[in-house]
């Protein structure tokens, strides 16, 4: 296959394998203790959790229980809030990303993200997906970077819609299509974890399909997290689950084990629909 | 299918308060379109006043003169070096006064007349007929004919603004008959009912009945001054022209509303001015000059060269110190620094000081770049650098507003695609903040433009007759100049002075326009 995508990361040397699903493998992340603070007010409480490779971790749990705050952890995204303060470990190949030697934007290129509201650029399709491997240097010269553009808008099912309009700005596209261009462009600087703040909120039944069409091809090679509010979104996409309640992680475990038969009885009350 | 009462249909008690709610709309509806008319009437009233004013000095009048380039008079031996001739005013004057002391041979009898026709054309307006003899040194010994402006005084005596007077015709004359020293005498049947009849209505109603209004009565290039008159004829005294010129003409005669003693111009004057006007050598021509001549103590000769390229001057001294170090000190205020005491405390000096008086600009500029840095007097560097310290807040402040309205969305998304916070600002916040920082520094560029007090402070208000080659050059500025030229007593200056404002405003209208066109190219694009 291409060779340009394939060295930096072994994303595309892994396509070989078969997709792991197993949590007892390696994890991708592993955090330890996590503790985020705003200002004084301590948002997430001693959180420890392990996400694995090649599958969809999901984070579910009633608004404001913190699972934006510890996503954005993942990433260090909460670098750039004011007065957010994160405490623990989070091991990503073994490595503490919280270190101070470790670069939050080469950090970022490996994790990449989606976010809630579709935000493409304001600038052309074909600029919103290159602009990341422009950054990176990830291309060598004009054609690569324009079969790094193909392969990442196949990869997010949207080639077949805009292969006629790679010059059209972004913004003009539907809100389905602007998520998926969002997800392009995350996976043009061929991270190895995608992380996904409620990606379908704002798209209507049939977008959201896609996108959650696109999450499960997506999982044969990405670690993925993603935070949503819709029981159903989680059980259909997601191999494991994670709980949190008021900052605290309530329960973590197999999807169809946290959906058919919870621990915990605020899991059953949450996913029963009984509060949240 | 019988209509119940429902929420939309009026019961007697809400009719009452729709009723009340409707006034309410109307009235305020009403004051917002009577606020608007006061604006836009007071904003009509000042377009006319300084409109008109600014038209009347628009064209001006030329005298136009057969001179011959004698040698011997503009470039006398030892002194004929291109660069001697054009600066030889002296000779080229007197060229243009002899032809005028030919022109008018009764103007040579007394030193009184001599001066009143020299005054026709001032000295210096014939520079440039010097400047293109020393650059045309094969045009000496011919005979050329040259323009030169006429005496600001006669020129608003011809545009009808100086002395107030009113023209009748008079009947046909039958008969002229030359009495001594100067004096005659015309007559025709009733020829003169009609002057009467004006005399009688400029007479009345005047407190100083001892002063005898004047009264011109011109034929050609001839005119002479009433002594007499009665419904049939009347005694003249000749100012110009032939006593011959009266027979069977039909002339036409000016009251003036006021005494000679009390005009600027004399009734002499007044009847050469007429002549050269009927020999066709007076012509109303454009004012070019007030574009491409530097500032002069005569109005005729005044332009806003020197002023327009002392501004052009300054704004690229204020654009180049406020501009970047504005956009700059924003962009680090809202993009990088942190937030704490330090910051705070500046973000509110930074606002203190976009509403310091601009005179207090002026005096910093005098304290600390004249006196203490030592840089010259009335410099648009200076001027440019005062301005730059007045307008830099205005920049900041604006480009704030407008990097902080590009949405968080956009940092986001670049932040997470794995660019630095250096590439996010400058690759995808900045270009969307561009227009609405242009904006912001250009209307404070503009703002800087019109700004004079501060520039009077470090002496920008000298008077300037060279067009400055640099910024370290004296110099002055269109606001400066609209200043100074407000302050000059002399009548003509007041329109010349609404012209010099309708040029400021030109440009003004210029840098809006910019605004305008950036803003429509930028923010349309996606
Ligand atoms: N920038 C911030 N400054 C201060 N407090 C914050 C900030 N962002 C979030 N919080 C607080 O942290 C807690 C967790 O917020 P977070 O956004 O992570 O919740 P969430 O689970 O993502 O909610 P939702 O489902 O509504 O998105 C909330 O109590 C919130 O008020
Ligand atoms: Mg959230």
């Amino acid at each position: 296959m291409d060779t340009t995508l394939g060295m930096s990361t072994a994303v595309d040397d892994n396509l070989t394998l078969p997709p792991a699903t197993d949590t007892a493998a390696a994890p991708r992340i592993d955090c330890r203790n996590i503790k985020v603070f705003y200002g004084e007010t301590e948002a997430i409480h001693d959180v420890s959790m392990a996400f694995p490779d090649r599958a969809v971790t999901a984070l579910i749990g009633p608004s404001g229980c913190g699972k934006s705050t510890f996503l954005r952890c993942l990433n260090r995204m909460n670098d750039t809030i004011e007065n957010c303060r994160v405490e623990g470990e989070i091991l990503m190949d073994g490595e503490n990303i919280n270190d101070a030697d470790v670069d939050p934007v080469l950090l970022r290129s490996r994790v990449g993200m989606v976010f809630q509201k579709p935000n493409p650029f304001p600038k052309s399709i074909y600029d919103n997906i290159a602009y990341g491997p422009r950054i990176h240097g990830l291309a060598n010269g004009r054609e690569d970077l324009d079969a790094i553009v193909e392969k990442s808008l196949r990869r997010a099912g949207l080639w077949d819609e805009v292969k006629d309009r790679l010059a059209a700005p972004g913004t003009g596209l539907s809100g389905g299509q602007q998520q998926r261009l969002c997800i392009a462009r995350a996976i043009a600087v061929q991270p190895e974890v995608i992380l996904m703040d409620e990606p379908c909120s704002a798209l209507d039944p049939i977008a959201t399909a896609r996108i959650e069409e696109l999450i499960d091809e997506l999982r044969n090679r990405y670690c993925i997290v993603i935070v949503t509010h819709s029981m159903q979104q989680a059980a259909r996409v997601s191999q494991r689950t994670a709980f949190f309640h008021l900052g605290n992680l309530v329960e973590l475990g197999d999807t169809s084990q946290i959906f058919t038969n919870p621990r915990e009885k605020r899991t059953e009350d949450y996913i029963t629909g009984r509060f949240g | 299918m019988s209509k119940k009462p429902g929420a939309l249909t009026t019961s007697a008690a809400s009719a009452k308060h729709l009723k009340r709610r409707r006034a309410a709309d109307g009235r305020f509806r009403y004051y917002g379109l009577s606020a608007i008319v006061v604006a836009l009437g007071a904003l009509a009233v000042l377009a006319v006043t300084i409109g008109s004013q600014a038209m009347s000095a628009a064209s001006y009048h030329v005298v136009s003169y057969e001179v011959t380039l004698d040698p011997a008079v503009i470039a006398p031996e030892g002194a004929s070096r291109p660069e001697d001739i054009s600066r030889n005013v002296d000779g080229f004057y007197s060229l243009v006064r002899d032809n005028l002391l030919n022109t008018f041979p009764e103007a040579g009898a007394d030193r009184n007349s001599r001066r009143e026709v020299s005054d026709f054309v001032t000295r210096l307006a014939v520079l440039p007929t010097a400047r293109l003899v020393a650059g045309n040194p094969e045009l000496i010994g011919s005979r050329i004919s040259v323009t030169a402006p006429l005496n600001d005084d006669l020129d608003l005596y011809l545009k009808g603004i100086g002395v107030r007077e009113r023209k009748i015709r008079a009947g046909a004359i039958s008969s002229v008959e030359p009495a001594p020293e100067g004096a005659f005498q015309v007559s025709g049947a009733g020829a003169f009912n009609g002057l009467l009849a004006g005399l009688t209505v400029a007479n009345e109603g005047r407190k100083d009945d001892a002063v005898q209004l004047d009264v011109l009565l011109t034929s050609g290039v001839s005119t002479g001054r009433l002594t007499e008159i009665s419904a049939d004829t009347a005694h003249l005294e000749l100012l110009t022209g032939r006593v011959a010129d009266f027979t069977e003409s039909a002339p036409t005669a000016r009251i003036i509303q006021s005494a000679e003693s009390e005009r600027t111009i004399s009734n002499k004057q007044i009847a050469w001015t007429l002549a050269l006007q009927d020999m066709g050598r007076i012509k109303r021509a454009p004012r070019w000059t007030l574009l491409t001549n530097s500032d002069s103590t005569y109005p005729e000769l005044a332009g806003g060269l020197s002023a327009i390229v002392g501004s052009l001057l300054t704004m690229l001294v204020t654009a180049l110190v406020a501009m970047p170090v504005g956009i700059l000190a924003a962009v680090y205020l809202e993009e990088f620094a942190p937030r704490n005491r330090v910051t705070e405390f500046i973000e509110v000096n930074i606002n203190n000081l976009a509403a310091v008086p601009s005179i207090v600009f002026g005096l910093l500029g005098a304290a600390l770049f004249i006196n203490f840095i030592g840089m010259p007097r009335s410099a648009p560097l200076v001027g440019g650098l005062v301005l730059a310290l007045m307008t830099f807040p205005v920049v900041i402040i604006a480009s704030r507003a407008a990097l902080k309205s590009v949405p968080p969305s956009v940092r986001a998304g670049a932040l997470a695609v794995g660019a630095s916070q250096m590439q996010t600002v400058f690759h995808h916040v900045v270009p969307l903040a561009a227009p609405g920082i242009l904006t912001g520094a250009i209307l404070g560029m503009a703002r800087a433009l019109g700004e004079t007090a501060p520039l009077l402070l470090i002496g920008m208000v000298a008077f300037v007759g060279d067009v400055p080659k640099s910024p370290m050059d004296e110099s002055t500025v269109m606001p400066v100049l609209i200043f100074s030229w407000s302050n000059n007593a002399e009548r003509a200056w007041e329109p010349l002075t609404a012209a010099m404002i309708v040029i400021l405003l030109a440009f003004l209208l210029l840098m809006n326009g910019l605004v305008v066109f950036l803003r429509r190219k930028y923010e349309r694009r996606w």
